[in-house]
């Protein structure tokens, strides 16, 4: 079959990005390339026009591409309870932290109080989370900047992490785990163990990991001076996390707005002076040994912390399977909260919490019925790589590989 | 330092006509503004004496069809000195149209762009007002109400021929 031609989607014309790009570009005196989808350091999706003056980048366009996993229009459709599992899919790498933020917005919006254990299981997995979010990052970034090696240890490391969510949840990566009111079940007891050997295992490596980068000049030449934001550039474009922090703003809303009892851990918030594309690389490596210094006072109140991992409020939190063989009443309450879900009052809510990426936030409209009215999540991928003209502006083409890695986008976290 | 302020008192003095009305809910502040006056308060917001809302969080667009007015836009805003939040709420019936924010805090760029392309609501003064989650020649706004959801049929041996029967691309 031919294809008529006004079946081919057009995406558009150089005049359409017209006010994007120098008015060179459209006489033909610098030239413009598109690096990526195919490009391997662009994660899938993610296309960047680039304008080239010899091998400098003049103008940078991003596109982001269409990943169309619709997720906050479905999860205007479902109830409270089945969005979390959209949630998991937005950020494949930080599965647990967009639990978190989605159950925070529920229990604020319908009031709902989560005990003490809950709270400390949930600190113990958002850190994780971290570790195993920044691994990839680690070691996507050294590839992409030409370290083979770094990409096979990082992910012996994430292996493990991802062990202790199979165990915690019976996934790896779509866990699910963290529920309005608390988590979705007790810690098993292979879950403690298996914590304790890699707490032994892990710290030694991210000394490995910093002797072999942190002072290797090749990756000192790759990073140093590349990519440099300035804290108030960062500050006007809304740039979250590592990357805010290492230009030197001390902003971290684990200490600024503590949520689910961050003010009870001892820990540092690493910060960079040059807001470089180094500093961002070692804010995060102390991130990872802050991150474990968490997991590790975390992992010692669990030891003596008993009691309920879930909110005893039956209106939202369904009984334990245990009690159906017993209680009537139990049953009911089940049979109420799988069938109908919950209802959630006329209202808004927002919350923010500190992702690996930087700042996630998620509006939580209700409506009084069981489903959410609109959901609405600020993803930190998308807010940074809004960021990648300014930063790339003025560098070499080859400094972009380590500009988009040192953002760390997530595209599936882009996208809605 | 100049010492915090009060939000919503400050907002009041300044803009007696613009402020439309105070909503408290949980312990969170949203304050509707005009769209006219939006740019405005935003500005004073952020630079007021003992205000300085520096960090716009997000940008949400609400569609509360069948009431009206029809939408409305969210600005959650934070102060990274004083660390205090508020959320602005502008709402707007089907064809009216915001001023940008962009100008006072650059991050609004693509959240608008967002929002533009999820909900046909347009920014008046935007620097780059394009589709960006959307291809350029897609018909509606997909996360208003009335868009429907949308489903694709999975493909079975039994509805094989017919699935891609209406599937015109990528024939061998």
């Amino acid at each position: 079959m031919t294809i008529a031609p006004e079946m081919i989607k057009w995406e558009g014309t150089l005049e359409d990005l017209a006010h994007l790009v120098s008015p060179r570009a459209l006489t033909g005196e610098t030239v413009l390339l598109n690096m990526g989808p195919q490009h391997p350091s662009t994660h899938g999706v993610l296309r960047l026009l680039l304008e080239l003056e010899g091998e400098t980048i003049i103008n940078t366009v991003p596109d982001i591409g269409y990943l169309h996993t619709g997720i906050e229009k479905n999860m205007e459709a479902k109830r409270y309870e089945q969005a979390i599992t959209m949630t998991d899919r937005m950020d494949y790498l930080a599965p647990m932290s967009n639990n978190l933020v989605f159950c925070l917005a529920i229990e604020k919006l319908v009031e709902l109080d989560v005990p003490e254990r809950a709270q400390v299981i949930r600190v113990l997995m958002a850190e994780l989370t971290r570790l195993n979010s920044h691994l990839v990052w680690l070691g996507t970034h050294a590839i992409d900047v030409g370290a083979m090696s770094m990409l096979l240890y990082c992910f012996r490391e994430r292996e493990q992490i991802l062990e202790l969510f199979e165990i915690v949840s019976g996934q790896r990566m779509m866990s699910t785990y963290i529920r309005p009111g608390g988590v979705w079940r007790d810690l098993p007891p292979a879950f403690m163990p298996a914590l304790e050997r890699f707490l032994d295992y892990f710290p030694a490596r991210v000394d490995e990991y910093e002797a072999l980068l942190t002072n290797n000049p090749l990756w000192i030449d790759r990073t140093q001076g590349i990519g440099i934001i300035t804290p108030e550039d960062a500050i006007a474009m809304g740039l979250g996390g590592a990357i805010l922090r290492a230009s030197g703003v001390n902003f971290d809303v684990r200490k600024a707005v503590p949520y689910s009892g961050y003010e009870t851990y001892d820990f540092n918030v690493p910060l960079g002076i040059h807001g470089d594309t180094y500093d961002r690389y070692l804010v995060r490596i102390q991130e990872m040994r802050e991150s474990l210094k968490i997991i590790r006072q975390a992992a010692d109140r669990l030891k003596k912390l008993k009691g309920p991992f879930r909110s005893d409020n039956r209106k939202f939190v369904p009984p334990p399977r245990s009690e159906l063989g017993r209680s009537m009443e139990a049953v009911i309450h089940h049979f109420k909260l799988w069938t109908e879900g919950f209802k959630a009052p006329k209202g808004e809510v927002h919350v923010m919490i500190e992702s690996p990426r930087g700042v996630i936030a998620c509006y939580l409209s209700g409506d009084g019925s069981n489903k959410p009215h609109r959901v609405h999540f600020r993803t930190p991928s998308f807010i940074n790589i809004q960021a990648i003209p300014m930063v790339a502006r003025g560098h070499l083409i080859g400094d972009m590989v380590a500009i988009i890695g040192t953002m760390d986008p997530v595209l599936g976290d882009c996208d809605r | 330092m100049q010492p915090k302020r009060d939000p919503v008192t400050s907002l009041r003095e300044a803009f007696p006509d613009a402020i439309q009305e105070v909503v408290e809910f949980r312990g969170e502040t949203t304050v509707y503004v005009t769209p006219a006056a939006l740019p405005e308060v935003a500005r004073f917001l952020r630079d007021g004496d003992g205000l300085l809302f520096n960090f716009l969080v997000s940008v949400v667009g609400v569609d509360y069809l069948p009431e009206q007015p029809r939408f409305a836009v969210a600005y959650h805003l934070y102060s990274l000195l004083y660390g205090h939040q508020l959320r602005l709420k502008v709402r707007l019936n089907e064809d009216e149209a915001v001023p940008s924010v962009t100008p006072i805090w650059p991050t609004a760029n693509w959240q608008e762009r967002e929002v533009y392309d999820m909900f046909g609501i347009p920014f008046t003064g935007h620097p780059d007002l394009r589709r960006i989650l959307m291809p350029v020649d897609w018909d509606g706004h997909p996360q208003r109400k009335d868009y429907p959801l949308g489903y694709e049929t999975v493909q079975f041996s039994f509805n094989f021929d017919e699935i891609e029967r209406n599937k015109p691309y990528a024939k061998g």
